[in-house]
């Protein structure tokens, strides 16, 4: 054990997940964060005119209440907003919207796989509020410029409970938050465009006792999250070491230095002089509305990796197979838990592996999803015949994913001489050859190198013209070489 | 000269007889007149007559032209009224030229009706006297020494002045009835909800109320048709099935229930305006209405559960005045903090700054619980407790102020002397209840107002049963 592993660290998330409503929280606006033309999706409600009125908008509350069902909660039969006061130019009305002592939801949890162990995240609450323009200070200046395009965009501010251990622990939360977020279809979840931001909170403590707590604002990458988390930890166990004090403070995150740095102390709390919005009702929800939404909602990832792990498959082929499952309407993911566990295996390696990177790098397949699973059945079939090499599995997919329709399989390995060469004879053939032309390679061997085996077998698979079967020939060129001894 | 009943000036413009345009002529005539009175902030002089023009047109060509067509009227200076200057009688506001309209203006317009000009207020209604403007003080049209009452001083004296048949006020504490009461005309506030607050600046949401001064209760409940029913833009609005309606439908007085309320007729009030009060009571009796004394104890609370909470919406409300994006902004300003602090400093008023830091206190963090939560506490027991009263009885009666309009300067030292101006008409909006205040005499030769109150959204009933002592009793 480390120095540092004296020090337990303890994490708590709040993320802010942009909801994907077609307007504002509370007015007509377009929803849409306009980042080229500042100031365009702004009414007399967003610019905070003298008489203008917030309305909540419906959908915000359907997507607010599918959100529930993803975190393990429901919606609550009754919330209601309320206003939280601040001055700042990019806050028109001098408060924000957003629901403090009786949120949409209450309770939930997130659950991860972290080292084949399934890690739960309470949840303590997620409420809705309206978001602030924009404030761009452009150096060099006297003067700061307000955009109001995002200005009361809606957000759901998911809090968790402080149950998160480590950095990676905090880094898969969010990766998961992110995936039921997408699985509930309630945001576009461009994490590049701040569609969810992260805020940490950060503690350190030698003993149960929790330490004061650094929160660190406005992280939009998973990698960024393990990378402050990891920094902060150190800073931290740095200062309590040299019997310093942390303090209770706000922190911003440098994603080029890899540092955080204070931003605001919060010893003195603000004092937001929370109130009740006369303005707007109450949110009533009753149980047909609970139960009609519940019931329009998707599988989620708990299911999947329920039955994924059944089949045991690797943890990251999982949270692969997961987000696949976002492009294909679980397609994918359907068919991948009718299989058996050695097709599973196989199949789920050639769509994390072979189709995702490729889908990604070049434009999407031709093949339909449903031809493409033909495809995959077929070859894994032949692969577990060990007709076909797993080399040439990658060249055969690719290849067939730009055709137009599905060809006859057989007939196109073999056409193709894609077919693997398993006959002992003619490899041990080529093996004795190669043997014979290479003999300061076959030396090194003996004395000890053993990569030196790779340039033989490449030797090989060029004069088969790739169609041996590699597990074959290594066999086969130990015990050539072991014979020669 | 005074203007005929509403339904007859329409019939006139709609015969030819009259015209829209002599109407609103006639008004902006009636404004510079009367303008020692400091009634008017601001007049519409070429968009009104533009209007009226449209609607004689509208009207020669046969067109569809509204229930109020050609009738002119004055807003309230809080009322947004497109491309006009909107300033709630404030400095932060002055020259601020409104983008969209009230929901409210934009009824009016639809039914034909045209707006001349913008009535003087309390700066953002803060106030019983108009004294809080700050402009100009409105005078009382029956004594000039004397206030006009407000915060709706400038519409209650326009109507009482007969420069307009009717205007709009809004009433958060009793900014409609207390100046209706010292102008000696109808002055209206409907229940909450009744009419879209939407385009009206904000004083106490919660309690803000939109509603009329007239010359008698049938204009006021065919001005209120027009206004009422729910807005899409203001999620406070009733359905509407509440709405209220122009007819107005016949009340059997022996069928009718009416409690005086023991609590505003104590000796706290001027002799002569109780006995003002008593005679009309008699009256009420003779004509077979069953009336009754009740006793509402926990209305000695409303004063004080209203001067917690409404300034705590004030101060929330005005978070937008400040100097950024529209309005007064210091011109000076070396950074942000000074920007905000002497735009708002220079730009409020005294008595807005008072309640900005009142409201400001009540809802602080260790204050909160003492103060805004007992009081919204306390305000759910005068709920309950006037509709328990509600259970027995039709409407509830008393005066509408303890006195007549007092003298101008006369309260401005003491805040809470004048505070307690609105001792009888803050109930009604804590409850959210309709009330009314009617004229029903004289007092050394100032007005004296009869306020009538009934449960939430029985507005028609309340109109009508008003109507109808109007009627049969001229009061």
């Amino acid at each position: 054990m480390t120095e540092e592993n004296e020090y337990k660290l303890t994490i708590g998330i709040e993320c802010h997940v942009q909801l994907k409503t077609k307007t504002k929280l509370f007015s007509g606006s377009l929803n849409q964060d306009d980042q080229s033309r500042p100031n365009v999706d702004v009414n007399h409600i967003d610019f905070g005119l003298p008489g203008a009125l917030p309305v909540l908008n419906k959908d915000a509350i359907k997507l607010a209440s599918r959100a529930a069902f993803a975190l393990n909660s429901q919606p609550q039969k009754f919330s209601k907003f309320d206003r939280k006061h601040y001055f700042y130019p990019d806050l028109p009305m001098g408060y924000q919207i957003s629901q403090y002592d009786q949120p949409i939801i209450l309770g939930g949890s997130v659950n991860f796989l972290s080292n084949d162990q399934i890690v739960k995240i309470g949840i303590t609450r997620a409420h809705l509020e309206s978001d602030a323009g924009k404030s761009i200070h452009p150096e060099g200046t006297d003067y700061s410029l307000v955009d109001l395009n995002r200005a009361g965009t809606p957000l759901l501010e998911i809090v968790s409970e402080p149950d998160i251990k480590s950095a990676l622990q905090a880094k898969q939360y969010a990766q998961t938050l992110y995936l039921l977020m997408r699985y509930a279809d309630v945001t576009v979840g461009n994490l590049f465009f701040g569609n969810m931001r992260f805020d940490v909170n950060v503690s350190v403590s030698k003993d149960e006792n929790l330490g004061k707590r650094a929160e660190i604002k406005n992280l939009n990458s998973f990698r960024s999250i393990e990378r402050a988390i990891n920094y902060e930890y150190k800073r931290q166990v740095e200062l309590l070491k040299n019997n310093q004090q942390v303090h209770q403070e706000t922190r911003g995150w440098d994603d080029n230095k890899g540092i955080t740095y204070l931003m605001r102390s919060k010893e003195n709390a603000d004092d937001y002089r929370y109130m009740p919005d006369p303005d707007l009702p109450p949110v009533i929800l009753d149980d047909m509305y609970i139960a009609n939404i519940k019931q329009s909602m998707p599988l989620l990832p708990d299911y999947w990796i329920d039955k994924l792990k059944k089949l045991n498959l690797d943890e990251s082929i999982i949270y692969s197979l997961l987000e696949d499952g976002l492009d294909n309407q679980f397609s994918n993911l359907q068919f991948i838990v009718t299989l058996d566990p050695q097709d599973a295996k196989l199949i789920s390696n050639y769509i994390v592996n072979i189709e995702m990177p490729e889908i990604k790098n070049s434009e999407a397949p031709i093949l339909s999803i449903d031809q493409r699973q033909q495809l995959y059945l077929k070859i894994s079939s032949l692969a577990r015949q060990n007709i076909i090499s797993s080399s040439n599995i990658k060249v055969l997919i690719k290849d067939i994913l730009k055709l137009d329709k599905l060809p006859d399989i057989d007939q196109y390995i073999a056409q193709n001489k894609l077919v693997q060469n398993s006959d002992l004879d003619q490899l041990n053939e080529v093996v004795k050859k190669v043997i014979l032309e290479n003999p300061k390679v076959v030396e090194d061997i003996k004395a000890g190198v053993q990569k030196a085996i790779g340039f033989l077998i490449g030797q090989i698979m060029k004069e088969t013209k790739g169609q041996a079967n590699p597990v074959l020939i290594n066999k086969l060129l130990n015990e050539q070489i072991k014979k020669e001894e | 000269m005074s203007w005929p009943k509403i339904d007859d000036i329409v019939s006139a413009v709609l015969s030819g007889e009259n015209s829209a345009l002599l109407n609103v002529q006639l008004a902006l005539d009636n404004i510079q007149k009367n303008s020692q009175y400091n009634a008017i902030i601001s007049t519409l002089d070429k968009e009104a007559l533009d209007k009226a023009n449209k609607i004689d047109q509208d009207i020669k060509a046969n067109k569809k032209v509204g229930i109020l067509a050609g009738v002119p009227f004055i807003a309230k200076d809080n009322f947004l009224v497109f491309d006009v200057q909107t300033t709630a009688a404030s400095n932060i506001l002055k020259g601020f030229y409104a983008p969209y309209q009230a929901s409210a203006i934009n009824r009016l317009e639809d039914e034909g009706a045209i707006c001349v000009a913008k009535a003087n207020m309390d700066a953002f209604a803060h106030g019983s006297s108009t004294e809080n403007s700050d402009f100009f003080i409105t005078k009382n049209p029956h004594d000039i020494n004397r206030v006009a009452g407000g915060s709706s001083g400038g519409s209650a004296a326009s109507v009482a002045l007969d420069l307009v048949p009717f205007s709009l006020g809004t009433d958060t504490g009793g900014s409609i009835r207390q100046p209706a009461s010292f102008c000696g005309v109808v002055g209206f506030k409907p229940s909450y909800g009744m009419v879209s607050r939407s385009g009206v600046v904000a004083m106490g949401s919660s309690l803000d109320t939109i509603g009329t001064f007239t010359k008698n209760v049938s204009d006021s409940k065919r001005v209120s048709s027009v206004i009422s029913g729910n807005d899409p833009l203001d999620s406070t609005t009733l359905p509407d099935q509440y709405r209220i309606t122009s007819n107005l439908e016949k009340i059997d007085f022996k069928s009718i229930k009416v409690g005086i309320i023991k609590e505003y007729l104590s000796d706290n009030i001027n002799p002569k305006v109780k006995e003002t009060i008593l005679s009309s009571i008699a009256k009420l009796k003779f004509l077979g209405v069953n009336v009754q004394e009740v006793s509402i104890p926990s209305l000695d609370l409303a004063l004080a559960v209203y001067y917690v909470l409404c300034p705590a919406e004030i101060a929330s409300n005005l978070s937008r005045y400040d100097g950024q994006r529209f309005g007064y902004s210091y011109p000076d300003a070396q950074n942000l903090d000074e920007s905000y602090l002497k735009s708002r400093t220079n730009g409020f008023g005294d008595e807005a700054k008072t309640r900005i830091m009142i409201g400001t206190y009540v809802l602080s963090s260790g204050y909160y619980d003492a103060y805004y939560k007992k009081a919204q506490t306390v305000r759910t027991k005068l709920i309950n407790d006037f509709n328990q009263v509600f259970n027995s009885y039709d409407f509830l009666l008393g005066p509408t102020v303890p006195d007549t309009a007092f003298k101008i300067g006369e309260k401005s030292n003491s805040k809470l002397e004048m505070y307690l101006n609105d001792i009888m008409t803050v109930a009604a909006n804590l409850v959210g209840i309709p009330a009314i205040s009617m004229p029903v005499g004289m007092v050394d030769n100032l007005p004296v107002g009869l306020q009538i109150m009934a449960p939430i959204t029985k507005d028609n009933q309340l109109l009508d049963f008003c109507n109808q002592i109007e009627d049969e009793i001229c009061l």
